[in-house]
Order: structure tokens, then sequence, then C-alpha cells
């Protein structure tokens, strides 16, 4: 049974944490996730769930408290944003490399400097190596279901890892959409509660976590590490299709939208797929064949399906929300054209750097983009592979 | 209470023989005689910062510890033992959780003073219902004696070496048992390794059993840093005690109480000339520098007896 809402994004993550009911929450504020953990203080306050909040003086004791919680044998999860996440960026690593499937609640925001409080995903794809899941959310619906599968995923026992459930600052986590909720007990069904094999407090057994490991087994572990990221992919699969049956909603690893037979293809991560869309639909109504990849499962990166659903585009737009300062290409226009490289696909590939620090990005400047696609194959001139999309020159 | 000390001594140790600590570490000692505070029929989960005492205790696939242990980074023991004790919390709510546990985090100066102050400066003035115990050793002795908050006037350090232009580290060391005190907790405690073991056995008893956040500092010896002879270890602490350099104090409900007033206190070059890394004091000319450093114990144990109101 679905209940029909209208929530911001940070209100509908704050309530699929309601319905979980985990056990700790550490969180620290921050512009735009505060209102995350001051929503869910407010369900602690009253009683709606059994969570120890704690109500730490930094992100880095935030992640800090929640890898000692979680490892004690509780279900814990955070919140943050930007500088917060690059604050935690040390812990993260120990997080992962101790297989505790954590849950954060990411609203992506640019990292300082110049300091700004709005969207992009130089936080998110800066902490892409840490060894954790990342899932992408396009609008508030998204956000909240993909939380709501988060554990599914990260306590499977085939990955036992921490997961990133991310929407964009203030496009997504402030305004207020529609959205159809779970019933809470559809959601703890669904969910389950969290027997982890080995933890702190199991009396029977005592567990020692986070050892000094020389050479001779370092490597091991991070390869260890490795596999049980790789399973997390055919996990998430699974665990939409088990979301599908409850919600009616269905995810994939990426979503494509009239992808099939275009030869224009733009692959995209967040909010500004919605608006991506529209320009699809405009250019399609006026019979062009272009369409959209929208990346959901960033870590791992699905680059074999990827490259599989990009084999007929005859030119290709990279979408990235973040410079990576390699003067080449940003994470996702790196993570595809490596993916189309192993599959021996060379299509043209623009890679463009958009929305940086919350600059607006419209329907016309994604028409625009499709038009500079047509163009590279009409002329056969590639141009520059690397541009920026509405730079004021 | 009596102080059996045969019988405290012959408890079943939780950190095992064959760890990696070196011979004469005063670091390993405290831990053990902290350990024994906790009741036999009590567990424990440790959680301890990067440090001497990690590495060398938990290489894996070894560990040293008896209970339950957690290693998280170097400035994060008391958030991460924030959080495992928070856990508890729910989960023995919950009932999934057997039997009563004791939370105890272990870090050094290094780890303590400095790069972990914010993390246990919060964690105290959320008052868990845990123990932050400090073993001083005055310097980062895991990565080869670097100078820290904690590290003495004059002491020479690597990175507050003695040469033609320095006498060893310029500034006072840090008060930190203070600053604790300041937290409002209910149980903050000096000690060291005294004697029969009786002051920090009853400080490690009292702090693990007072319900809420408690914080104990203890000066743990370092011979590869204060250069001294590993036999010597018993003596040099003594000395620290009898000179006024370390007193023995604690601070139960804000209530400042004194354990310990040598009855002829001793002047603080019998403290240094022990160490190696104080020798430069003692070459002609450098009078003065034992004035300053004698100057300073002067004051700050005056400004204790005052506290205490002794």
């Amino acid at each position: 049974m679905s209940i029909k809402d209208r929530l911001s994004g940070n209100e509908a993550v704050a309530i699929a944490m309601r319905q979980i009911n985990p056990d700790v929450m550490s969180a620290f504020p921050i512009t735009p996730s505060t209102e995350i953990p001051q929503t869910f203080s407010s369900f602690v306050a009253n009683g709606q769930v059994d969570t120890a909040f704690i109500p730490v003086e930094s992100e880095h004791s935030a992640m800090s408290a929640a890898i000692g919680s979680q490892a004690a044998g509780a279900r814990s999860l955070t919140a943050t944003s930007s500088c917060g996440l690059a604050l935690m960026w040390e812990v993260l690593y120990v997080a992962a490399s101790n297989r505790l499937p954590i849950a954060l609640a990411l609203v992506n925001r640019t990292l300082s400097g110049p300091i700004n409080i709005n969207c992009d995903h130089s936080d998110s794809m800066g902490a892409r190596d840490s060894g954790w899941i990342q899932i992408y959310s396009e609008n508030n619906q998204e956000a909240y279901d993909n939380f709501v599968q988060a554990y599914r995923i990260a306590e499977h026992a085939a990955v036992r890892l921490p997961i990133m459930i991310c929407q964009d600052g203030f496009i997504t986590s402030a305004a207020v959409e529609n959205i159809e909720l779970l019933a809470d007990r559809d959601v703890q069904g669904f969910v389950g509660e969290y027997h982890p094999e080995s933890y702190l407090l199991n009396s029977k057994q005592p567990l020692a976590i986070g050892p000094y490991a020389v050479s001779a087994y370092c490597m091991e572990a991070k390869r260890a590490q490795l596999e049980a990221l790789k399973n997390a992919k055919q996990v998430t699969l699974d665990v939409a299709k088990e979301f599908a049956a409850l919600s009616g909603r269905e995810y994939g690893l990426f979503e494509e939208y009239k992808l099939a037979d275009a030869d224009y293809a733009m692959v995209i991560i967040g909010s500004a797929a919605g608006t991506a869309k529209d320009a699809v639909d405009q250019l399609r109504a006026a019979g062009q064949k272009v369409g959209l990849l929208k990346i959901r499962l960033f870590r791992p990166f699905p680059g074999e399906e990827i490259a599989a659903a990009l084999q007929k585009s005859k030119v290709i737009a990279c979408m990235d929300r973040t410079e990576s300062f390699n003067g080449r290409c940003g994470p996702l226009g790196a993570e595809v054209k490596s993916a189309l490289f192993d599959a021996q696909l060379m299509p043209p590939v623009i890679n463009y750097v958009y929305g940086l620090g919350g600059r607006d990005v419209t329907v016309e400047d994604f028409i625009t983009v499709f038009a500079q696609l047509a163009e590279i194959e009409q002329t056969n001139d590639g141009g520059k592979k690397y541009r920026y999309l509405s730079l004021r020159e | 209470m009596t102080y059996n000390f045969k019988e405290i001594m012959n408890k079943k140790e939780r950190l095992a023989p064959g760890h990696r600590m070196c011979a004469g570490c005063g670091g390993t000692i405290a831990v053990r005689n902290i350990l024994r505070g906790l009741r036999d029929q009590d567990q424990a989960v440790i959680t301890c910062a990067t440090s001497c005492l990690e590495v060398s205790t938990f290489m894996y696939p070894h560990t040293a510890w008896q209970d339950s242990f957690i290693h998280n980074t170097f400035e994060n023991a008391a958030a991460t033992c924030s959080g495992v004790q928070a856990a508890y919390e729910v989960l023995r709510k919950k009932g999934r959780v057997d039997g009563t546990y004791k939370f105890i985090a272990f870090g050094g100066d290094g780890g303590t003073y400095d790069i972990g102050l914010q993390s246990l400066s919060a964690a105290m003035e959320r008052n868990h219902d845990m123990v932050y115990v400090c073993y001083d050793n005055g310097a980062y002795m895991n990565t080869g004696i670097q100078r820290s908050s904690a590290t003495p006037l004059y002491a020479d350090t690597t990175t507050s070496p003695v040469g033609k232009l320095s006498k060893g580290k310029p500034q006072y060391r840090k008060d930190l048992t203070a600053i604790m005190v300041e937290h409002n907790i209910p149980y903050v405690a000096q000690t060291t390794l005294f004697r029969n073991m009786r002051d920090i056995h009853e400080k490690a008893a009292r702090a693990i059993y007072t319900p809420g956040a408690a914080f104990l500092n203890v000066m743990a010896p370092c011979p590869r840093g204060w250069v001294y002879e590993t036999a010597d270890i018993m003596e040099i602490c003594r000395l620290a005690v009898d000179t006024c350099y370390w007193p023995l104090f604690e601070v139960i409900e804000g209530q400042w109480v004194l354990n310990y007033k040598p009855t002829n206190k001793l002047p603080v070059e019998e403290f240094l000339k022990k160490q190696g890394r104080f020798k430069h004091l003692f070459k002609k000319g450098n009078e003065q520098l034992i004035e300053h450093f004698q100057a300073e114990v002067d004051k700050r144990w005056r400004v204790l007896l005052e506290r205490c109101g002794s």
C-alpha cells in the first residue's frame, strides 16, 4: 500500500530512516543535509524510533562513531554533505576496509573553495575510490526508494560494505515534490532485522577489528574487499527486483531513456537527468533520435553493461558535475570512455562539465549539447573533447 | 577498600604476553594495571588509538587482547568508543547483548593531547559511560620520538632537538588533566606506576565503575624516548611523584583530592638526571634551565595544593 505525500528530498530520506528504525545515528549539521538529522532527532525525541542519536562535534567523529557502533553490532547511519564528507575521508576507507555496512545519506554539494553551499558532485566523486557503494538519485522519490533498498545491498553476506545514497543538494534535498511512500510495516518487512555474523558485543566470541596488516596481508585484504564490492552489482539488481514487487517502481544499475535507437546519447547523474529528459522529449518530437543514460550505481561501476547500452550510439556526451583537474575529463567521462574502450567501441565522446557550485542548467543547455553531438557526426570533426557548459566567458 | 597486591597482580591477564611492546615499556605496564581494574565477571570492549600499543598488540593475524578490541585511526579513539558504548545501550534495551560490558579507550599523548583532543573533548562532554586512558610518555614515540604538547620543557626530541641554538623543547607541557577536569565529568584522575600500583589500580577501578565519562592520565615512561635503563622505570616514576613533577590526584564530581604529598619534596633534577633526554641540562652553563624547570614544577604544585585545599 502506498501513501501519497509531498516532501523534500531531505524529509523523504528522514522518513525512510524512521521506517527502518536503525540502532544508532551519529551526525553533525552542515548545509544542505542538516534537515535530515534535525528531522530524525525529532523522531528520537518523540519516541517514534528506538535509535540512539549521537550529536557529535564533527563529521570525522560522526563516521568514527558509526564505525564503532556498527562494529559493535548496531545498524548505524549518518548524513552529510560537501566538506563534511571531505572531513570523513580518512575514516570512509576504514569503514569499507572493516566491511561495515553503514548507510550514509549524502546530499551532494560542492567542495570549498571558493566556499559555496550549492549542488555539484565534487564531494561524492572525490570519495569514489574509498570502497563505498555509491547510488545516485534523480529526485525525492528515488532518494527515498534508494535509501529503503540501501541496507539490503550493504548487509548482504556477499557484500558487507558501506553504502552512500546520494541526492542533489537543494535541487532535490530542499525542493518539495509529490512522493509515494511505503507503509512503515512494508519497509520494516523489506529491510528486516540486522543480525551480523561477527560483532564486538558478542559475548560468545570476542572480536578484534582494525589490525595492523603488514605487506604480507594488506594486498590480499584489499583484493577481498574488491571482490565484495563487485558482488554489489548483482545484489543491487536482485534487491531492486524485490523492491519492484513491493512498490511497483523499477530500478536497475542505470536508467535508459529513449536510448535503444538513439544516435546521440547523453550520460548523466542526478537531478539534471530530469531536465535532460525534457530536452530528449522535445528533440524526439522534432524527429531527432536522441536518448539518455542516467547512472544509478556508480560504485561498483557497471562498465560492461553501460558499454552495451551505448553500443549503437554514434556520438556520446558525458556530463560531469565536478571538475577532476586532470585537464582531460571528469570522473564520469573517464569511466565511460574506459568502458567503451574495453568493449572496443570508439565513438566520439565529448565530456561536458556543467552545474558547478549550483550553476543552473536548463533544457535549452541540453538541446545545445545534442546539437553539438549532431554537428560532430555531420562534420566528422570532434573538436574539443573536454568542454564547459553554460560558462560565462 | 583493602588492597591486596598479590591478589591483584595474580588476576587473569587481559593483555596476553607475546605482544611486541618494548622491554621496559611503561605503556604496557599501565595498560595491564588499568585492565586489572575490571571485575573478572565483566566483559569489555577496548578501543585503541593508533599508537605503539595498537601496532604492537594487534598485528594481523594475531591479537594480544582477550576482550573485544577496535582500532580505528589516530585521532578518533574517543568518538569510536562512544559509538560502541551507544550501540551497547540500544542493543541492551533490545535484549540483544548478554552480560555487562565496560568501555575503555587507550591513546598515547600524541593521540590524546594533540590530534585526538577534539574527539576526546566531545565524547567527554556527551558523558558516555566510558573511560578514556591516556598513556602519556611525553612524545610521539611510535613514529620516532617527536615532540607533542605533552613533552616537558627542554626535552630533547627529534623535532625539538638540542643544537647550537636549541636547548630542547622551548615550551611548557599542556596540563591536559586539568583541561579534562573542566569538562565537569564525574571522574578525572592523574596517576602513574607508583610503588605497589595501588594508586593506578584504585583509580582504574573507580573510573571504570563510575557511571558516565571518566578520564585517566597515566604517566608511562618510554625507555627509548626518555633514554634510561629499562630496570629503572619504577624509580623514575617514584622520582616524578616525589619531585611533584607528576602529582597523584583525582577529581571526584568536581572535588579535587590530593592522593599523595611527599614528606620530603625532592628537587626536580633528581627526576631529570636519570634521563638521557635531559642530559644537556647538566652541562656547565645550563644551570638556569633547571631553575626554570623547577620554577614551573613549583608553580603547578602550588596551584594543585590550592585546588585540593591542602
